[in-house]
């Protein structure tokens, strides 16, 4: 059918001949007949030989070389499908004397421009690593030229040819590293799984250790292993303080979104990255993922409950919120079962003890024996290890002695007798029930037990134990050898104690003994007896006996079948068996000094930018990534992160959540703020952050000192954004601190008032306004304030009296004369006076008064003056030139000034003429006792506040006597 | 990686082998046969198995081992995920991953695995991709295939395996475009003799059904996503927006995949939509036994609970049993003691019972644990954990497809101890 000219007739064939291939049956012998095919146009056709070649190839070298051509002709083809499908052919024909072949083809393959035929190459690498590993070097050189590749199709396959070719080249990662970690959210799962395991490596031999700065539980218990010398060695590290190298950081960052993969297999990787490498408080959130793997089949269980099992040993803390979740189902398959028990009975602890041993009940009784038998053992360990429930365990084991399950009872016996040999407290009740037992039982090892232990305790129990020896020396031929063993034990110790009565019994168990089929009991019974029985030949070694058998024996130590897998990685094949697997790679130590960082450094010029921000810029990758191209990617993360390494004292959360905002179009900053470019909303977000801290630091008015150098580092910062922020972004910012600085003043009033401290606060805050140029139309709602507020402040530095005040001049003058002395009363003379508000000029604590003198009569008014002056203490008058002579009808006025001393008291003197004298007063209202002064109103409550009681000045500022 | 794959069927033929590299000889199974021996049953078979040259990694699903040959230090949890996505790409491809389906398809089985894997180290997974490279066979397309001569292999690489998207194929066209969520809980629990629950949880999926043209761009919204605890994704979704904003962005696959699944957080407290009163006794010394169990609904929300199905593994002392079931039918398994009770409905009317007598082999000492029942139903329209979808986005095409919601309650691994 090969030969006919149907493609149909041929297909046929072709299935046929894969039928019996896949069944294992042989079909070499058509070798030659398929061969001629592989030039066939149908794809199908080609596709079978191909898998017909791939199999038989091996056996059939030289005929094999007649496809060769095919498939070199292939490589060129245009359609890379066909390309990537020849060289998966060629690579994987296992004949050797095409290496050389195969070695132009990956050559060319690696620099094809399908990504997908590369990634095919990095296949081929190891293929024709494992024909011919001559070839290393050459492969050496495709991996480096592959491991620059960016891709994220190539990147798993070419790290997998890497752990195969050359795993030990860590040099060829150290430049590709930060790219590896960028890519590796976008790399298809299994690649990421290969590299994620193959960076673990990498992180252990270049960073320092993490764990160094933790002070947890976890560094104790590890510090319980090891010797005194390294516990020191290990709190001299402690001081220096541990910074993370930023790579470190960003494989850990990079790495944890996988948490979420639907890849067991990733989650694995990633939990066993968090175990190895990240800091202790870190790791803590691997366990809820790893418990999430617990719903998948039987065999992911398995591995995964391994692993939690070594894990648990050393970080209780870490799954002991899931303990429910290790509860065993009835339906579990036993060795799921037996991997819960292990860990719950890890997680044990003096809190939860009592559910647990409650849980533990009900698996007693399971139907599965085996898993009963496990349970058993769990409640002994438990019971060792929390000293608290000891006896309530004990207790309980001791109800199963009467358990109906012989294999139960059997394992509590054992389990028993280990506890009783940890404590050596009388339980001589226990013992003598054991005894009893030993009638019914039949599990050797049960047997041997209880003979141990009555040999053991054979002082504590003097009356049974012979009584037992004697039952065992009955049924001696039919015991089972370790029964056997244990008999021979028993009689010898009871020999030593209690001679007199076994002695002969001693002699025919040790006769009995002396001819046993098996080998071991001949010696054991001839030891025994050289040793026990005293005769002439015997040496100094009888003498001892005693000591020799009822040695105080050390109690075993009842650990997890898990407490020595840490050394090997988790999640790899050597930890699920427990043995080294081949090809299995040691996780190194941590190094003391870490090995220079800049090799990762890609080039010179990239260094500064990537340190950080490469790491922070990848973490949003999972949302973009299949509409961003990775290089357009790595680029923009690195000029963005520019800005970002300038203001070196941002925090890293922040500029974390702001690096996101620029990037990721869908982050949640910018649906906020709508339709703004993403590069402003960064500023905004920035921005407001920092205001707040402002806010913040005025509030607390102790913290003068710091609120300045965060405010002055801040502005700095802020300064820089502030000329590339546009009027947007600006104007959100200007509303904010308007409010901000209103408050800022009404504060700054108050202050100024109390004494010098606030004033240096003040400067502080103006400083803040100072520096953001937005601040200027800052002032505009009070602006009259600004300038008098300067001078305030001067008058303030210069002296700290109340003689600030500037005099004005009155606004207003009220032309309402007084009548001084009525022209009746003074034959003929009038006087009135009036308040000229002028400052006086006699005095500056007088006030002028001006009066005006009328003669009206119809001669002349010679010498008028003042005469005696009556005042209350303290008023003082300064008085007018007397007139000498005032001419009918005439009238002359002139200013005297009056001290009232403040207060409205009536000034009275005498106004005398040539002929009279007329007594006359003066009583000045409030009002025109004042002063007009120009005073801001801050100055005007200080003021206030000192007048205390006296509120006479209550009248608004500006507008004194006015009344 | 991976060396060989064997298939070997439950009486111990091994009816497909695969080679990746050099050819391993099928007696290295032996090793596997011997451990298959060792364990009492098939789900005890160890997974990984160590002999002198090979490692051995084997999965059991339907009925089939899928035992995988490694030669050195591999993360085991690789090779079965990877061998659970082998069996789960048949299932997909054949209806059903079972011996005849495979036998019937070996070529097709061939050139999947052929595709799958390149020198051990898997290709192409995502069925998207390798139903474009290899056709899943239909009766229609056999029948063109025969009279024209076509194959049904794929001569072009598939653009999805090329671009950043691997899982969505190009150019996809429906007339219909539609778009289903099943969002399925299931209570995991356990439920002490005296009826508290020992442990209980919540275990959801949702699995969707996308059949749209082009490349949509969904966002679906919960409207309470905070109930979720722990969660685990398609890689089609952006995982920063979840982070950021709670909602699920991504293009999707074409047909059906599981979109995300998830855990609602233990903390809260689990409504058990059933009761279970039960009364299980063997008498000493006698040969026979009582067997009482009735089920009842509590904290059901209102609807009815359905498709209830009670398993439980009696003891092997157990010979016979004559039971009558108020409602539904009943089996028992002599050889298995497996006790099937097919309840259907409850009706809180009468509630359905199971009475009768347990016939023990005479002689035998009773049991002393009384089996634990493994209980099955199911309640439509009703998220236990009260998810809700809040709404769909389309974004990045014109038309307007149609949506649907589904929610259904299952019991998962809920156990009741008598």
């Amino acid at each position: 059918m090969l030969e006919s000219n149907k493609d149909s007739a041929k297909l046929d064939a072709m299935k046929r001949i894969v039928g019996m291939i896949a069944k294992g049956k042989n079909a070499s012998e058509l070798f030659p007949a398929v061969v001629k095919n592989v030039a066939s146009k149908n794809i199908e056709i080609k596709k079978l030989v191909y898998v017909y070649l791939v199999r038989y190839a091996e056996e059939q070298q030289d005929l094999a070389l007649l496809s060769i051509s095919t498939f070199q002709r292939a490589l060129k083809d245009p359609n890379q499908l066909i390309r990537a499908s020849a060289l998966r052919v060629l690579s994987s024909i296992r004949v050797p004397i095409i290496v050389p072949i195969m070695m132009l083809a990956i050559k060319e393959a690696s620099a094809d421009l399908s990504p997908y035929v590369r990634k095919n190459a990095a296949h081929a690498i190891q293929k024709l690593y494992s024909l011919d590993p001559d070839q290393k070097e050459m492969l050496i050189e495709v991996i480096e030229k592959l491991l620059k590749d960016k891709s994220t199709l190539v990147a798993g396959s070419v790290v997998m040819a890497f752990e195969e070719v050359c795993p030990d080249r860590i040099d060829l990662i150290h430049k590709n590293y930060r790219k590896l970690c960028n890519l590796l959210v976008d790399v298809e799962e299994w690649g990421q799984v290969v590299i994620i395991h193959m960076l673990t490596r990498y992180a252990r031999t270049q960073f320092v250790s993490p764990w160094k700065e933790d002070d947890g539980l976890e560094d104790n218990e590890k510090n319980f292993y090891e010797s005194d010398d390294e516990q020191k060695e290990k709190t001299d590290q402690k001081k220096k303080p541990y910074t993370m190298d930023p790579d470190h950081r960003l494989l850990i960052r990079n790495t944890k979104p996988l948490l979420q993969s639907r890849n067991a297999a990733v989650v694995m990787a990633v939990a066993q990255l968090y175990w190895h490498i990240s800091p202790k408080s870190e790791a803590g959130i691997i366990s809820k993922s790893l418990v999430r793997l617990l719903r998948s089949n039987r065999e992911v269980q398995y591995i995964v409950l391994q692993n939690i099992a070594t894990m648990s040993i050393q970080r209780k803390g870490l799954f002991e919120p899931y303990l429910k979740s290790f509860y065993v189902r009835s339906t579990d398959p036993t060795m799921i079962k037996t991997l819960k028990l292990e860990i719950l009975t890890n997680l044990a602890n003096e809190a939860n003890i009592s559910t647990l041993l409650r849980e533990f009940q009900t698996y007693v009784k399971s139907q599965d024996k085996q898993f009963a038998a496990a349970t058993i053992q769990t409640i002994g360990r438990c019971a060792t290890n929390i000293s608290e429930v000891t006896d309530t365990c004990l207790n309980g084991l001791v109800c199963l002695l009467s358990n109906r399950d012989e294999i139960v009872v059997a394992e509590s016996v054992v389990v028993i007798k280990k506890l009783l040999q940890m404590q050596p407290v009388q339980h001589g009740e226990i013992i003598k029930h054991m005894a009893k037992l030993l009638d019914s039982i039949t599990v050797p090892v049960a047997r041997a037990s209880i003979l141990w232990l009555i040999g053991e305790n054979c002082e504590r129990v003097p009356v049974i134990a012979p009584d037992v020896l004697r039952k065992m020396a009955k049924s001696f031929t039919n015991e089972d050898d370790l029964v056997k063993l244990q008999i021979l034990n028993l009689a010898a110790k009871l020999y030593l104690t209690n001679s007199k009565q076994t002695k002969l019994l001693t002699q025919y168990i040790l006769n009995l003994g002396k001819y046993d089929q098996n080998y071991d009991i001949r010696d054991r019974t001839r030891f025994i007896r050289q040793l026990i029985v005293p005769n002439e030949k015997s040496g100094a070694l009888s003498k001892y006996a005693k000591k020799i058998f009822l040695a105080q024996k050390p109690a075993p130590l009842l650990e997890s079948p898990f407490k020595d897998r840490d050394h090997f990685q988790l999640g790899t094949l050597s930890h699920t068996l427990n043995t080294k697997a081949t090809g299995y790679l040691e996780l190194s130590n941590w190094p003391e000094v870490a090995p220079d960082p800049s090799v990762r450094d890609v080039e010179v010029v990239e260094l500064a930018k990537e340190l950080i921000p490469a790491g922070k810029a990848k973490k949003e990758n999972p949302a973009k990534k299949f509409y961003s191209e990775s290089e357009e990617e790595e680029e923009s993360s690195d000029s963005s992160s520019d800005s970002e390494s300038e203001s070196g004292s941002e925090s890293g959360e922040e500029g974390d959540s702001s690096e996101d905002s620029s990037e990721d179009s869908s982050s949640e900053q910018d649906s906020e703020s709508g339709s703004e470019s993403k590069g402003e909303n960064k500023r905004t977000a920035k921005r407001n952050s920092k205001i707040k801290e402002e806010s913040d630091s005025e509030d607390g008015e102790k913290e003068n000192e710091k609120s300045k150098t965060s405010n002055s580092s801040n502005a700095e910062s802020s300064s820089i954004e502030e000329s590339s922020s546009d009027s947007e972004s600006e104007s959100e910012s200007e509303s904010e601190i308007e409010s901000e600085s209103r408050k800022v003043t009404k504060e700054r009033e108050k202050k100024t008032k109390q004494d010098r401290n606030p004033l240096a606060k003040d400067i502080s805050l103006l400083d803040l306004d100072d520096f953001n140029p937005v601040s200027t139309p800052v002032a505009l709602p009070t602006p009259a304030l600004s300038p008098s507020l300067i001078a305030d402040l001067e008058g303030l530095n210069l002296s700290t009296s109340s003689s600030v005040i500037s005099v004005s001049t009155p606004v207003f003058v009220p032309m309402k004369t007084h009548v001084l002395l009525h022209r009746m009363s003074g034959k003929g003379l009038a006087a009135h006076y009036f308040f000229p508000r002028q400052p006086c000029i006699f005095g500056d604590k007088m006030v002028s008064v001006q009066i005006t003198l009328n003669n009206t009569t119809d001669q002349k008014i010679a010498n008028i003056h003042i005469g005696e002056k009556k005042l209350p203490i303290g008023m003082q008058i300064h008085v007018f030139n007397p007139i000498e002579s005032l001419e009918p009808e005439g009238s002359i006025t002139v200013s005297m000034g009056i001290d009232f001393c403040d207060s409205t008291q009536t000034a009275s003197f005498q106004l005398c003429t040539k002929d009279d004298c007329f007594n006359v007063n003066i009583q000045p209202p409030v009002g025109e006792l004042l002063l007009p002064v120009a005073m801001s109103e801050k100055d005007f409550k200080k003021e206030q506040a000192c007048l205390s009681a006296l509120h006479l000045l209550s009248k608004p500022r500006n507008a004194n006597r006015n009344e | 990686m991976i060396h060989s794959l064997f298939l070997i069927n439950c009486s111990g033929d091994i009816f497909l082998e695969k080679h990746w590299k050099s050819v391993v000889s099928q007696s290295v199974c032996d090793y596997f046969f011997e451990a298959q021996e060792k364990a009492a049953d098939v789900e005890n078979v160890p997974p990984v198995i160590s002999t002198p040259h090979h490692y051995l990694i084997s999965i059991y699903r339907d009925k089939l081992f899928f035992v995988s040959v490694i030669q050195t230090e591999v993360p085991p949890l690789f090779v079965i995920e990877f061998l659970h996505r082998v069996a789960d790409t048949f299932q997909d491809y054949f209806g059903e991953c079972s011996e005849a389906a495979i036998k019937d398809n070996v070529v097709i089985v061939y050139e999947l695995l052929e595709e799958m894997l390149d020198n051990g180290f898997p290709l192409a997974t995502e069925s998207n991709i390798l139903k474009e490279l290899i056709k899943p066979p239909t009766i229609l397309r056999s029948v063109v295939n025969s009279i024209t001569g076509s194959s049904n292999v794929g001569d072009t690489l598939p653009t999805g395996q090329l671009s950043n998207i691997p899982w969505r194929r190009a150019g996809v066209k429906y007339t219909n475009n539609e778009a289903y969520f099943d969002v399925v809980e299931e209570i995991d629990a356990i439920i002490d003799k005296s009826g508290a629950t020992v442990f209980a949880e919540i275990q959801g999926v949702i699995d969707a059904c996308i059949k749209l043209s082009g490349m949509p761009d969904l966002s679906l919204s919960f409207m309470n996503p905070r109930l979720l605890d722990d969660v685990s994704f398609h890689p089609c979704i952006r995982f920063k927006r979840w982070e950021s904003e709670r909602v699920l962005s991504f293009i999707p696959p074409d047909g059906n995949f599981r979109l995300i699944s998830y855990r609602v957080s233990s903390q809260n407290l689990v409504a058990i939509p059933v009761y279970v009163k039960h009364s299980i006794s063997f008498k000493e010394n006698s040969s026979a036994g009582r067997f009482d169990i009735t089920i009842g609904p509590k904290q059901n929300m209102g609807k009815t609970i359905e498709g209830i199905t009670v398993t439980v593994h009696m003891p092997k002392v157990v010979l016979n049993m004559n039971l009558t079931p108020t409602q539904g039918s009943y089996t028992f398994d002599p050889v298995t003691k497996v006790l099937t009770w097919d309840v259907g409905k409850i009706t809180p009317q009468k509630l359905p019972s199971l009475k009768g007598l347990v016939n023990l082999q005479s002689g035998a000492p009773k049991p002393e644990e009384n089996p634990s029942l493994n209980i099955q139903f199911r309640i439509q329209q009703l998220a236990i954990s009260g998810l809700k979808v809040n709404r769909l986005d389309m974004y990045g095409e014109k038309y307007k497809p149609f949506k649907g919601v589904k929610y259904v309650t299952k019991a998962g691994k809920f156990q009741v101890r008598t």
